[in-house]
Formats: C-alpha cells, structure tokens, sequence
C-alpha cells in the first residue's frame, strides 16, 4: 500500500529533511520525490510506502500534520488510490 | 508517478471547491422483522438494524481519513414499513420509535424508509402507516419518510395525492415549534427509485439485496470552479468540461463504495451520480447555471443550461462508475442551494419556474417554503402537477414542501444545517379543491405500453 505526502506553503529550510525525519521515524519508505517552486510557494509530493508503518495511518497522519502547523505549511496524507481513481483511467 | 499538477488538482477540489461524498448509506432489509406482535416486531427491527450498521460510521470515518475525502453523512435507509407494519394491525408509530433508536445506536443523522408504495392505491398497512406520518415526524429527529403516489406505469393515485396534502400540513403544524421542520423530511414521489442513498426519500425497495452499500456524490463547486476557466467557451464546450469533471468527481463515489463495501463486507450497490448544493457558500448547482451566462437562476434560459448539466453530469458519471442507479440527476433544492435562496428571495425564482426546471433534472419541487394558510388541497394540486411530469416523462419527481405554519410570504423559515434556510415562495391564490376532491386515479399514459 502507498500513500501521498504533498507539503504546500513558503519555502523555507528544511522542509524535505522535517518531513523526511517524520516519515523515517514511522517506518515509512519514502519511494519517490517531486518538488517545485512556483511563484515562491513551495509544492512537493511524496511518495511513500505504507506497509509496514510501526504505529499506524492516523498517527503518521497526526506528525506530519503537526510539522505542517509547525512550519505554516499545508500538508496532506492520502492514500494513493484515490488520485489513481480520479486520474487515470 | 502520478502528475504533480493532478495530484493538487485533487487536493484543490476537496479542500477549496467542497468536493465531497454526500452520503454512504446502508440500505438493510426489513422483511424478516415481520411479526404480527408489533413490540417483537420492532425489537427484530432495532436488533437487525444495529447488527448490519454499528460499523457504519466507523468505517466511514476511517475512509475518510486515509483517503482525505470528507465523508458528510452515513445514513441508512430500510424496507418501506408499511410492509412491515401491514402484519401487526397497530399503530406504526412504534416502528418509527424503533427507526429512531437504531439510528441513534448507530449514529446515524438520518434513517430513511418509514414509506409506503400506493401508485395504484391503499393496502391495509399503507393508510395507517401515512396517517401515522404527523406524529411519528414529529416524536423522533432522525426518521425520513417517503410516500410514492405515482408511477408511469401506474399513474397516478389522485386519492394519495390528496391524503398528502393533508399529512404535509398536518406534520408541519404538529413540528410548528422546530420550524416546521417535520414537512422537511417527508418526500412525496413519483417514479420513487428503490435504490436512492438521499434523504428524505431513501428507502430500501424489495427487489433490493439483504443488505447493500449506495453512495451519493457531491461537487457543485468543483465544476463551478472548471467552467470560472472556461469564459470564452461555447456551450458544447462546457458540457465536454462538465463531463470530465463529472468522470472525476463519480470516480471518489466508486472509490469510497468499493472500499466501503469491502469493510463492511456488504456487497456495493450503486452510485448516485447527483450534484447535490449545500447552503455553503461555492456549493451551489444555481451558481453552475449563472456561471454558463444567466445574471440570476429562474430567469430565461435556466431550464436550457441547467437540462444541459444534468446531461453532461450523467454521461460523464456513467463510464466512471460500474454501477449508476438511485436519483442521478442535478438537484434543486431551494432552502439548500445558497444560489437559488438568493434567487427566490428575489423572486427571479418562482415556483413554475422550479416546476419547469423538474422536467428536465432529478428530483422535483424540493425544500420549497410555502405560506402556513394554504389549503391541503393547493399542496394536493402541486403534487398531482409534479407527479404528471415525472409519469409522462417517465422519470422521478418529487415534491418536498414546508408550509410555515404562521407565516406569510416574503417572511423566512431557517432549519439550520443541511437542509439550509429559504423564503416562503408565492403560490397561486386560486382554488384547486374540486379537481382534488374527484379523487380516483389518473390512468396510466400511453408511455406505460411498451411491451
């Protein structure tokens, strides 16, 4: 099972090692990157692997919203099907 | 992997645009609760009930959280009651008492089937079951009732219709002191679906499985926000937009089915491929109309642009989803659409325009204010005109009415929550009595001999 990390807001330092460091701590394998900058906002999207999270979706879910708070940055975790679902056919 | 742009795309409609699961409901089979001891009876209801949803709203919540779609409501909806009532030869009112303990143990917002089937006229359980509507709307919160008075096949029961307008006003008067808010949960239909997840006219029909998962989308903001970018867009170009949007809006509908039907372990049923407003502001389907070009909803060219997406909604819905069933068309709600409130306030919207606008989208004359003076025979004669066009068309219709009670047009009714707020509409002032005190039943149209 994979999920979907996208992370939005200003660009600031270590957003990627904050967020990689929650996801490191869950077990969580990170399978892939994407991030860009555009128009000074910061997007990146994440690709993680869920199988074997030591302590569940809801508590990663939980970390990575508080580093979000933390920060001032929108983040979401979302199971990847539902984006294969809307996008691809 | 997956597109950047598509992945905040998806992000964008649920967190800005309101797209959103309308309803996951449940819809459980009651014929086996019969008994003719009503107490038994209502305990095999209760007990059954809770045994197949406990875990409703659990698992939709767990859905909702993985899958970062919000989930609005779990509902559940249940045989038509009557049916069941039809055996203990009481007063059905304990079976909404039932309906209303099991909702609550389950935590369930809405329980839908405290029905009865009289296209073609009364059983025993069916006069008792409508005539115990007033009260049983008004003792419990959670319970909706639905009564179909017409089908194409059928045509339409002018003897129901006229019962109707009774009970529509009777429950407003006997819930005048929660707004009237009794009326605002019982639906009279033509053409009733069997398979429908909304409230307040989901029931579970009998040729339904034992038990089965229906979900209803939503996502009026979410083509809203697809036409804003579409300014110089003719209008085949819209609808080539509003279905795509559409694909992607039914495709979370089958998602979160089949995943909800897996957790439960309860076969899918179907998805209601319907634009359904909440009174939140971006959430409304009147503002989609006035994005295609019209200055306010109701006025010329409304019934054009809107039979034009409730087109484009179903072509687009239909390849995403395996099964389409239930109301799936566009809805125009009026206390629950913030763009038509604004409309009729202005009286840009008026209640024939509504009534033209029935022909061409599901489901019919809903959540419509009317003053608390008119004569159960006027309510009579809208049902009878709105069950016509849903039995010559061959499509549902519907007619949701709240007369308010004390008050007049151009005063306000506020239910709160979902089902929104409105102005009590104009309605005409002549009378209807003689045509409704005929009674019979209008036969079946041509339409009806298609073998």
């Amino acid at each position: 099972m994979r999920a979907i990390i996208t992370v939005i807001g200003k660009d600031k330092v270590s957003i990627v090692a904050n967020i990689s460091t929650v996801c490191a701590k869950n077990n969580a394998n990170i399978l892939d990157i994407n991030q860009t900058l555009l128009q000074e906002v910061f997007t990146m999207v994440m690709l993680i692997d869920i199988e074997h999270l030591s302590d569940g979706f809801t508590s990663l879910k939980n970390q990575l919203e508080e580093v979000g708070k933390e920060n001032e940055l929108q983040v979401h975790l979302m199971h990847e099907d539902i984006f294969n679902s809307m996008h691809r056919i | 992997m997956l597109k950047t742009t598509d992945i905040l795309e998806t992000i964008k409609m649920i967190q800005e645009e309101n797209l959103d699961i309308r309803t996951i409901t449940m819809g459980i089979s009651l014929l086996d609760c019969i008994d003719s001891d009503i107490d038994k009876a209502c305990d095999n209801v209760y007990n059954k009930i809770v045994k197949y949803a406990s875990n409703l709203v659990k698992v939709g919540e767990d859905i909702e959280r993985e899958y970062g779609i919000p989930i609005i409501n779990k509902r559940i909806s249940v045989t038509p009651i009557s049916i069941i009532s039809a055996a203990t030869n009481a007063n059905p009112v304990k079976f909404a008492l039932a309906l209303e303990k099991a909702a609550i143990a389950c935590n369930v917002n809405f329980i839908g089937g405290y029905s009865a089937l009289v296209q073609k006229g009364f059983s025993s359980g069916d006069k008792k079951l409508i005539e115990s509507i007033p009260e049983a709307l008004s003792k419990t919160e959670r319970v909706c009732s639905s009564i179909n008075i017409g089908s194409t096949k059928a045509g339409i029961n002018l003897n129901a219709c006229k019962l109707m307008g009774q009970i529509i006003k009777k429950t407003s008067e006997y819930t005048a002191d929660r707004n009237c808010i009794g009326a605002a949960k019982l639906v009279v239909f033509c053409n009733a679906p069997e398979d429908n997840p909304f409230m307040a006219g989901a029931f579970h029909g009998v040729g339904e499985p034992e038990c089965v998962i229906n979900v209803g989308v939503s996502g009026p903001g979410v083509v809203k926000s697809a036409l804003e970018k579409a300014q110089n867009a003719d209008i085949t170009e819209i609808a080539d937009i509003i279905k795509k949007t559409a694909f992607k809006i039914t495709r979370m509908g089958q998602l979160v089915g089949t995943e909800a039907s897996r957790r439960l372990g309860v076969p899918f049923g179907i998805v209601d491929l319907s634009l359904a407003p909440t009174p939140a502001v971006g959430d409304s389907v009147a503002h989609i109309l006035e994005e295609m070009g019209l200055e306010k909803c109701g006025t010329h060219g409304t019934t054009a642009t809107l039979a034009l997406l409730n087109d484009a909604v179903k072509k687009g819905g239909v390849m995403a989803s395996s099964k389409v069933g239930g109301l799936s068309g566009a809805f125009i709600p009026v206390t629950e659409d913030a763009g038509m409130i604004d409309s009729a306030r202005t009286r840009a919207l008026t209640i024939e325009k509504l009534e033209a606008m029935t022909a061409v989208c599901s489901v019919g004359l809903d959540m419509i204010v009317i003053p608390g003076d008119t004569p159960a025979e006027t309510i009579s004669a809208i049902i009878a005109d709105e069950a016509a066009i849903g039995m010559v068309n061959s499509k549902t219709t519907a007619v949701r009415v709240i007369p308010a009670i004390g008050k007049k047009e151009g005063e306000e009714l506020d239910f709160g929550g979902l089902l929104g707020h409105g102005p009590i509409m104009n309605i005409s002032k002549y009378s209807s009595a003689k045509f409704i005190n005929r009674g019979g039943q209008i036969p079946a149209p041509m339409q009806s001999l298609k073998n």
